[in-house]
């Protein structure tokens, strides 16, 4: 088994805090920002029965979230596997 | 069968379900007493989670909350879901690579001081003795309402059986039990909710339901016709302030992820990878719940006012004498609950009938209709010490909700058993914390260092046993505020343990003095503000309205303003004081990585 040769922990760590940026900008933009800030625009719209803000601040949000950090943990999986500080 | 024998066959089997189950998953080590072994799967993990964090408020009066506040209710919706966003990326994965037992252990050895780690207790113990007294009197409240047994005996039954499996099961016992009874409430809350949304709107999915047409028109234009003819605020509007709105939604996001009852439960799992994936798992199975309840919500608010006037559904004349029912003639269900207090017709104009509308409204036209009618007040209300309080308390939306659909006897012994299972799962949980802090943080790590690990476990159970004990009292005999200390629990998380610990991981220079710093401007700013307007031990100082508050933030909400001050103290002061020594910085540098996350360590 080769060990790890250079791991550059500055690399790993950006690349981290770029994933967790981009996750967390997802996670404000439907709960806050179309469930709260920009809800009365949004509910102009609508989806099936449900005015479009409304439904992020009840459901949609909710849905989101939950397919947002299964994708923040793949990403994160082939980062760790990037830098090869992946769990064996 | 009636249905006082058949909730408790209901309720008993579940019972000897979680016992069987803790039987079987007793803790014989430490390890096993803090967190399971160390080796839950994910997926176990995220349903342990979820019935871990559903509390006797998520089951019972969420839904209530909705319907009352429509689109207001929408803060709780997302503040107690997007929290599991911020613990899959911000906390859960390191904490689980430090690999230890506690939460105040790591702000202990992150801030190499004994003074942090006992901030730390103190702010875990609050918090979680706070939210354990709601849930034993929610135990005790579904044991007499349902089962009509007095509220002692239902208190004494669950504390003895939390007593049984997170004293001897401890960490181990409490997972899997939680497992089971995630599964008996997640049936007791979908199964009522599908049949009603099929009664409705004829589509079984509640998710769709909401969002679903009744004959001619959409159901929510429907139930906005409905709220707005009796004069209260249109249901799919609300009426917070948007900035109010923003901060108790944030702040209820990061008090979750700042829960230590729900951070433990992370450190349960085999790999860092598990606690990222395990997140997403918890919250899979907290929004099966979290999406059925404003379809819970908003239906059992329509089906309550379309059965006091019937004038409403086909939208006909509202203040047509004949349209208000008959109170001698009203519905079965709303008499049994009369019993409890929860709903109580006050008949004030003489007239026999019952007229449930706001008559605070703003609509001044509604308002001169109403006592054109010769409508002398709102009559549908609860029970309060015995006087009429014109507000129907929001437990009946869930409690009640299978009797006002006409549901049958099985699925109301089924909501009994749903709302003990929510209730007891978390008091566990908290319990295991509270006992855990005083085991392992107090004795092992500051006052008792050479206590034996068979010792420790002793002193584990101990612990648990007093504080299931607390517990009870404080459910028997609620200080009066148990619906503010809501707030205080969401609050103080959200400003003193969820910044503390992500500056711990993402700021590798933070100091001991600027944590603790931090954390005591959180606490006490945002405590003494909810004590402010709220009032605990004392009488509130400013009366609790908008005009008063703080850039118009209701107590709720302030704990949001408290994590910024904690975070910009804590900045200053670290930047005053002694660097970070550089041990402590490798430390954290280690954390961030997956690799050599090796299983959790004692020492």
């Amino acid at each position: 088994m080769s060990k790890p040769q250079s791991f550059d922990p500055k690399a790993y760590w950006s690349a981290t805090l770029r994933l967790i940026v981009i996750t967390l900008v997802i996670w404000f933009v439907v709960s806050f920002g179309a469930g709260i800030l920009f809800r009365d625009a949004l509910d102009g719209i609508h989806l099936g029965g449900y005015p479009l803000g409304f439904w992020f601040a009840q459901q949609g949000s909710i849905f989101v979230f939950v397919g947002l950090i299964f994708w923040y943990a793949r990403r994160m999986d082939k980062i760790d596997r990037d830098f090869d500080v992946h769990e064996e | 069968m009636d249905l006082k024998t058949l909730t408790f066959i209901v309720v008993g089997l579940s019972f000897a379900l979680y016992i069987g189950v803790a039987i079987w998953a007793r803790a014989g080590t430490t390890k096993e007493f803090y967190i399971a072994g160390g080796g839950v799967h994910p997926v176990i993990n995220g349903m342990a989670t979820a019935a871990d964090w559903m509390s006797a408020a998520s089951f019972i009066s969420m839904a209530g909350l909705i319907a009352f506040l429509g689109y207001g209710g929408s803060v709780y919706l997302m503040g107690w879901t997007g929290g599991y966003v911020l613990l899959a990326v911000l906390l859960a994965p390191y904490l689980r690579k430090f690999g230890k037992f506690t939460v105040p252990e790591f702000i202990g050895d992150r801030y190499y001081s004994n003074a942090a780690r006992i901030v730390a207790v103190i702010c875990l113990i609050f918090i979680s003795f706070t939210y354990v007294a709601g849930q034993m009197r929610g135990v005790g409240i579904v044991f007499s309402r349902f089962l009509e047994v007095d509220i002692t005996t239902g208190l004494m039954v669950g504390m003895g059986l939390v007593f049984f499996y997170a004293v001897l099961g401890g960490m181990k016992g409490i997972t899997y039990t939680q497992v089971a009874q995630y599964c008996v409430l997640i049936f007791a809350y979908t199964i009522p909710a599908v049949f009603i949304s099929l009664q409705i709107t004829g589509n079984p999915l509640p998710q769709l339901g909401l969002g679903g047409h009744m004959g001619d028109m959409g159901f929510l234009p429907k139930l906005d016709r409905v709220v707005t003819d009796l004069g209260f605020a249109k249901y799919t509007s609300g009426d917070k302030s948007m900035i109010d709105v923003f901060a108790i939604t944030l702040a209820l996001m990061a008090g979750t992820a700042g829960l230590p009852h729900v951070i433990v439960r992370f450190f349960t799992v085999p790999k860092v990878h598990d606690a990222r994936v395990s997140a997403g798992w918890a919250l899979v199975f907290i929004a099966i719940l979290y999406t059925t309840a404003p379809a819970v919500g908003a239906m059992a608010r329509y089906n309550l006012h379309t059965t006091v006037n019937t004038a409403l559904a086909s939208g006909g004349d509202v203040f047509a004498p004949e349209a208000s029912i008959v109170g001698e003639s009203r519905p079965e269900w709303m008499k049994r609950w009369e019993k409890t207090g929860l709903i109580r017709w006050d008949d004030k104009n003489g007239d026999g009938r019952i007229q449930y509308y706001n008559e605070k409204s703003k609509d001044a036209a509604f308002l001169a209709k109403a006592e054109a009618a010769g409508w002398k007040g709102n009559e549908l209300g609860s029970d309060k010490k015995g006087e009429f309080d014109g507000k129907v308390d929001r437990d009946i939306m869930v409690l009640a909700n299978p009797e006002i659909a006409g549901l049958p006897n099985w699925v109301i012994a089924l909501v009994a058993a749903g709302g003990i299972a929510a209730a007891l799962s978390t008091a566990a949980g908290l319990l295991l914390v509270i006992s855990a802090s005083i085991s392992h943080d107090l004795m092992k790590g500051i006052f008792a260092k050479n206590i034996s690990e068979k010792g420790e476990l002793m002193a584990g159970r101990i612990a648990a046993a007093v504080a299931v004990m607390v517990a009870g009292y404080l459910g028997y005999n609620p200080p009066g505020f148990v619906a503010e200390v809501v707030a205080f629990a969401f609050g103080l998380a959200c400003a003193s343990l969820f910044p503390t610990i992500v500056l711990g991981i993402f700021n590798k220079k933070m100091n001991m003095q600027g944590a603790i710093a931090g954390m005591l401007t959180g606490l006490i700013f945002t405590l003494g503000y909810i004590i402010y307007f709220k009032g605990i031990f004392i009488e509130p100082m400013a009366k609790n309205e908008a005009a008063n508050w703080l850039f118009g933030i209701s107590p709720e909400g302030i704990g949001v303003v408290g994590a910024l001050l904690n975070v910009t103290v804590a900045y200053i002061i670290s930047k005053m004081t002694a660097p970070c020594p550089d041990h402590i910085q490798h430390l954290v540098e280690g954390i961030r990585y997956p690799r050599g996350a090796g299983a959790a360590q004692s020492h």
